[in-house]
C-alpha cells in the first residue's frame, strides 16, 4: 500500500471506492494534467455521483438498440466455447491453433471476491506460462496499480495463448466495412486494449517471466464484417497507445504531492461542502473532457464562468500563446493592457489580428 | 485555426453572438437544394431509421422504417428514397450547354445546373456513404432481387459522397461545416458540431443570447440531436416501445402502430428540418464569392460526366485501384490549394490570414511613378514603381512575385522592404500593352492596396499513368471491378 492511501480514503468520504475499468483507465490518459481528476480518480471517488450531486449530471447513457446489438454479437462469437472465434483465428489469421481449451474465469456465484478471482486468473496464467496449457481465457480478472492503489479490471476480453505467448482479443460490435472501420472507434478500442496488455504484462512480470516476450503488443479486434453479423478479426499494433498509457500512469503518481497540499478537512462526501471541495482542487478543462470525464459539464461551466480560453479548445489557447483568460486576451488585442515581457510577442500578434479584422470588416460596410 | 479565428471566437464570447469569419459566401447555394436529415439505428453500421427530405421547406417528405431490423423494410425504404432523390437529380439538370469539341474532336456538353444535397453534419455524409455502399451492388434479378432504383440510388449516393471529399465542391455540403466556414462562435469545435447550438450562436432567437440559445440546444428533450444518431433517452423511452408495439400488432392495429413510429420519429426530425432551412437563409444573406460560379462549373462538369456515362459504367469499386487512389489524392491536394487561394482573393477577411502570416501586405500608397520604364533591354518596358506603407509583418524576400489582391492580373515584384514598413513594388504586368498604363490599373497615392505572393495558379492536368500502365509496384493494371453474386447477396442485417 502506498503512503497516500489513508488520505485518499478520507478524501473519498463514506462512499465505497469506485472500480476502474479499462475505459476509465484509458480515459485517465486523456487529460493527465488535471489535478482534480487525478485526485478524484486516485481516491476512487464516484465522479458521476459527484457531478449529479452538483447538478451537472452527464446525460449520456446508451441506447438499448446498441446494447442489444453488442451483446448479441459477443454471445455469437463466444458461443460453443468460442467456436467462431477459433475459426477466425485459424482461417483468417492463419494461426495454427492446436487443441483448444477454454477457461471461463468469470465470477463463480455472486459473492466471490475480486481477490479470489484475481488469484484464480493468476494461477491459470502461471500454469500456461510454465506448461503451455490452456488456450482461451475468458473474463480474466486483471489488476493494475493506479496511483499506488490496485485497480481491478473486469475485461470483456479473452486472453488467447499460443506457444507460450498471450494475445488480447477484444470483441467490438462496430462494423469493419471493406477492411475499414471508423477511426475513432478503432482508436478507443486500441486505447482500452493497451490497458489490458499492460495489466497482463505486469502480471507476467510478477510471475517471473519476460512480459514483452510473453504478451504480444498485437491485439486482435473482432468486429462484424461489412453489413453482416459475421465476425472478422483484425490485428492491431497497440505499441503507441501502450507508450502513452505507461507515461501517463507514471505521471499520476504525482497525486501524492497534490494531496499533501490540500486542506486537512476536505472531503468529496456528497454533502453541502462538496462544491467547495471540488473547486479547491485545480482543474484543467478542455473540450476533450466531454468524452472522457464525468465532471465535464461542471468543469466546463466553471471554465466558462471565469472566462477561460481553454473552454474554446486547446488550439485556441495555443493560438493565444497560452493566455488563459478571454478578458486578458481581448484587452491585449485592443491594446488597453500593457503586456508583461513574456507576453509581448503574443500581444503584438493579437493587436495585429484585431487591426486586420477591423480593416477587412470595415470594407463591407 | 489561427490567431485571427481565435480572436473572432474571443469576440464572440465577449459579445454573446457569433462573429463573421467571411464577408462573402464561399459556397454555391442552389435555388432549391435537396435538404436531407437522415437517422440511423444506434449500434448499426447502416440501418436506416428515417429520413426527412425535400427541397421545399413547407413540405418535407418523411420516410420511415417501422422495424429497422427488417431487411425487406430496409430495401423498401431505399426504394422510396430512390424515388424522391432520383427525381430531384433528374429535375436539376437545367439546359444542355454545348461546349467547344474536345482534343479528339469529341462532342462535349455541360448541364447548366446540378443537384445539391445538404445534410446537417459529417455523420450524415458518413451515413449516406454507408447507405450507398450497402445498396450499389444489389441485383435487380435473381434470388436477392431488389427494385431497380435501389442500386441506382446506391451509385448516386456514392458519387455524392466522393465529391464531398473534393475541396471546394458544393454538390454535397454539411451545414455545420459550411456555417463554421463563415462564422466563429464562443464555443469549441466540439459544441459547434451541434447544429442547433451553432445556429443558436449565429442567430439567437429573440430575447436570448448566443450562449443561452446554445445551452437550450444541448438539452436533447428541448432539441433533438441532428442525427444520424438518435438520443439514447429517446431510443429507450419512446422509440423502442413504439417499435415493439408495431412488432406485436396485427391487422389494422399494425397500421396504427406504424403511424405511431412515424409520429415519434417526426418529433425528432422536424426541429432539425427547420434549422436546416434557417441556416440556408443565413447563408443566403451573404453575397456570393466571386470564384463560386467557377467551382460550381467544375461540379456541373462532374455531374454531367457521371450522368452521361451512368448507363455504361459499373458501380464504383469497393476500393480505389492504386493509380486511381494516387490520382485522387493529387487532385484533392491541388483542389485544396486552388480553393484556399480563391477564397483569399474573394474575401479580404480570408486574405487577412495571409497578411497575418506575412504572405500578403496591405496599406496606403505613399509614392508612385506610374510611367516609369525599364530601358536596360533592347526595347523599353513599362515598369511602374509603387511605394506602400504597411503595418503588416511582411515576410517576402526582395524579388518575390506578387499580385494585387483586388485585381490578380496586376503583377509585380517586391524590390525592397524598408525598416519603417515601406515596401517598394515594381509592377510588371496587367497594365495593358502600351508604354503608358491603362487607366485604373496602377494605384495612385492615397489608394489602399493589398499585394500578395499567393497565386490563383495554373492548375494544369496531372500526370499519372493510365490504368493500363499501372506499374507492377502498384500491382499492375487492375481488373475492372465487376460486382459478383456475393456482392448482390451481401447480408444487410
Ligand atoms: S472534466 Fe474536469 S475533472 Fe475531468 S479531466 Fe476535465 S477538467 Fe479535469
Amino acid at each position: 500500500m502506498s503512503m497516500t492511501a489513508p488520505d485518499l480514503d478520507r478524501l473519498r468520504g463514506v462512499a465505497a471506492p469506485r472500480n476502474h475499468d479499462a475505459r476509465t483507465i484509458a480515459a485517465l490518459t486523456a487529460n493527465p494534467g488535471c489535478a482534480r481528476r487525478g485526485v478524484m480518480d486516485a481516491a476512487g471517488v464516484d465522479k458521476d455521483a459527484v457531478a449529479r450531486h452538483l447538478g451537472f449530471g452527464v446525460p449520456f447513457g446508451q441506447s438499448q438498440f446498441a446494447i442489444t446489438r453488442g451483446n448479441t454479437f459477443e454471445a455469437q462469437v463466444k458461443a460453443d466455447g468460442c467456436a467462431e472465434l477459433l475459426t477466425l483465428l485459424r482461417d483468417r489469421l492463419g494461426l495454427e491453433v492446436p487443441e483448444v481449451a477454454y477457461d471461463d474465469l468469470g465470477a463463480v456465484g455472486d459473492n466471490e471476491g475480486r481477490e479470489v478471482r484475481h488469484a484464480r486468473t493468476r494461477k491459470l496464467v502461471q500454469r500456461a506460462l510454465e506448461t503451455g496449457e490452456g488456450t482461451l481465457f475468458d473474463h480474466p480478472l486483471l489488476r493494475l496499480d493506479i496511483a499506488g492503489r490496485p485497480a481491478y479490471l473486469e475485461p470483456d476480453v479473452i486472453a488467447f495463448q499460443l506457444g507460450g505467448r498471450f494475445h488480447i482479443v477484444e470483441i467490438k460490435s462496430f462494423a469493419v466495412i471493406d477492411g475499414q472501420a471508423e477511426a475513432d472507434q478503432v482508436a478507443a478500442a486500441a486505447r482500452q486494449s493497451a490497458v489490458y496488455v499492460l495489466a497482463l504484462r505486469r502480471l507476467v512480470a510478477e510471475l517471473g517471466h519476460d512480459p514483452v516476450e510473453k504478451v504480444a503488443h498485437e491485439v486482435f479486434l473482432v468486429c462484424p464484417e461489412n453489413f453482416s453479423n459475421r465476425p472478422t478479426a483484425t490485428p492491431v499494433d497497440i505499441r503507441p497507445q501502450l507508450a502513452v498509457l505507461e507515461r501517463q500512469l507514471a505521471r499520476l503518481t504525482r497525486v501524492d504531492t497534490i494531496v499533501a497540499q490540500l486542506p486537512e478537512e476536505i472531503t468529496f462526501d456528497l454533502g453541502e461542502a462538496l462544491e467547495e471541495a471540488v473547486r479547491t482542487v485545480e482543474a484543467r478543462y478542455a473540450p476533450e473532457c466531454m468524452s472522457s470525464c464525468e465532471m465535464a459539464f461542471f468543469c466546463r461551466a466553471e471554465a466558462r464562468a471565469c472566462g477561460a480560453t481553454g473552454a474554446l479548445g486547446r488550439s485556441v489557447r495555443d493560438d493565444l500563446g497560452g493566455v488563459d483568460s478571454v478578458e486578458t486576451a481581448l484587452a491585449l488585442a485592443e491594446g488597453v493592457l500593457e503586456p508583461s515581457e513574456d507576453l509581448a510577442e503574443t500581444a503584438e500578434q493579437l493587436r495585429l489580428a484585431a487591426r486586420l479584422r477591423r480593416e477587412a470588416l470595415a470594407g463591407v460596410a | 485555426m489561427s490567431t485571427l479565428t481565435s480572436l473572432a471566437q474571443l469576440q464572440a464570447v465577449a459579445s454573446g453572438v457569433a462573429q463573421p469569419l467571411a464577408t462573402v459566401r464561399h459556397c454555391h447555394l442552389a435555388e432549391a437544394p435537396l435538404v436531407m436529415v437522415p437517422l440511423k439505428l444506434a449500434g448499426e453500421a447502416a440501418a436506416p431509421l428515417a429520413v426527412m427530405l425535400g427541397s421545399d421547406p413547407g413540405s418535407p417528405t418523411l420516410l420511415v422504417v417501422p422495424q429497422p431490423r427488417n431487411r425487406d423494410q430496409r430495401f423498401a425504404f431505399a426504394a422510396d428514397l430512390a424515388r424522391v432523390a432520383l427525381k430531384y437529380i433528374e429535375s436539376s439538370r437545367g439546359q444542355v450547354e454545348e461546349l467547344p469539341p474536345g482534343k479528339e474532336g469529341e462532342e462535349r456538353i455541360r448541364y447548366s445546373d446540378a443537384p445539391q444535397l445538404l445534410v446537417p453534419n459529417r455523420g450524415g455524409v458518413a451515413f449516406l456513404r454507408m447507405l450507398g455502399r450497402s445498396t450499389r451492388f444489389r441485383r435487380t434479378d435473381g434470388p436477392y432481387a431488389v427494385e431497380p432504383s435501389v442500386p441506382v440510388l446506391g451509385r448516386w449516393l456514392t458519387w455524392f459522397t466522393d465529391r464531398y471529399d473534393h475541396p471546394g465542391s458544393c454538390l454535397l455540403l454539411t451545414m455545420t461545416e459550411t456555417l463554421r466556414l463563415h462564422w466563429a462562435t464562443g464555443q469549441s469545435a466540439l459544441e459547434d458540431g451541434n447544429l442547433a447550438a451553432l445556429v443558436g450562436w449565429i442567430d439567437p432567437p429573440e430575447g436570448l443570447t448566443g450562449p443561452q440559445a446554445a445551452a437550450l440546444a444541448e438539452d436533447p428533450l428541448a432539441t433533438p440531436p441532428a442525427g444520424p444518431t438518435t438520443d439514447p433517452g429517446f431510443d429507450n423511452e419512446v422509440l423502442a416501445p413504439a417499435v415493439a408495439a408495431y412488432d406485436a400488432a396485427r391487422g389494422p392495429a399494425r397500421d396504427r402502430a406504424e403511424e405511431r413510429v412515424r409520429a415519434v420519429l417526426e418529433t425528432q426530425l422536424a426541429p432539425t428540418w427547420e434549422l436546416m432551412w434557417r441556416a440556408v437563409g443565413l447563408l443566403r444573406g451573404l453575397p456570393e464569392g466571386a470564384s463560386v460560379p467557377q467551382r460550381w462549373e467544375r461540379d456541373r462538369d462532374s455531374f454531367t460526366y457521371f450522368h452521361q456515362t451512368f448507363g455504361e459504367a459499373y458501380p464504383q469499386a469497393r476500393r480505389d485501384s492504386p493509380v486511381r487512389a494516387a490520382k485522387r489524392l493529387h487532385d484533392m491536394e491541388r483542389a485544396q490549394d486552388a480553393y484556399d487561394a480563391q477564397r483569399a482573393f474573394d474575401d479580404p477577411l480570408v486574405m487577412a490570414e495571409h497578411r497575418l502570416n506575412g504572405l500578403a501586405f496591405g496599406g496606403e500608397v505613399t509614392g508612385c511613378d506610374p510611367t516609369r520604364k525599364d530601358e536596360s533591354g533592347k526595347r523599353p518596358k513599362l515598369r511602374p514603381h509603387v511605394w506602400v506603407r504597411t503595418g503588416d509583418p511582411v515576410r517576402l524576400d526582395p524579388g518575390t512575385t506578387v499580385c494585387s489582391a483586388a485585381n490578380p492580373k496586376i503583377k509585380g515584384t517586391v524590390v525592397e522592404i524598408g525598416p519603417d514598413g515601406a515596401v517598394l513594388v515594381e509592377l510588371t504586368g496587367g497594365m495593358g500593352r502600351k508604354l503608358t498604363p491603362e487607366p485604373g490599373t496602377v494605384p495612385q497615392v492615397g489608394d489602399r492596396v493589398v499585394f500578395t505572393s499567393l497565386t490563383l495558379g495554373s492548375f494544369g492536368p496531372s500526370r499519372f499513368p493510365d490504368k493500363e500502365n499501372t506499374p507492377w509496384t502498384h500491382g499492375g493494371p487492375p481488373a475492372d471491378y465487376e460486382p459478383t453474386d456475393d456482392d448482390a447477396a451481401e447480408d444487410w442485417s
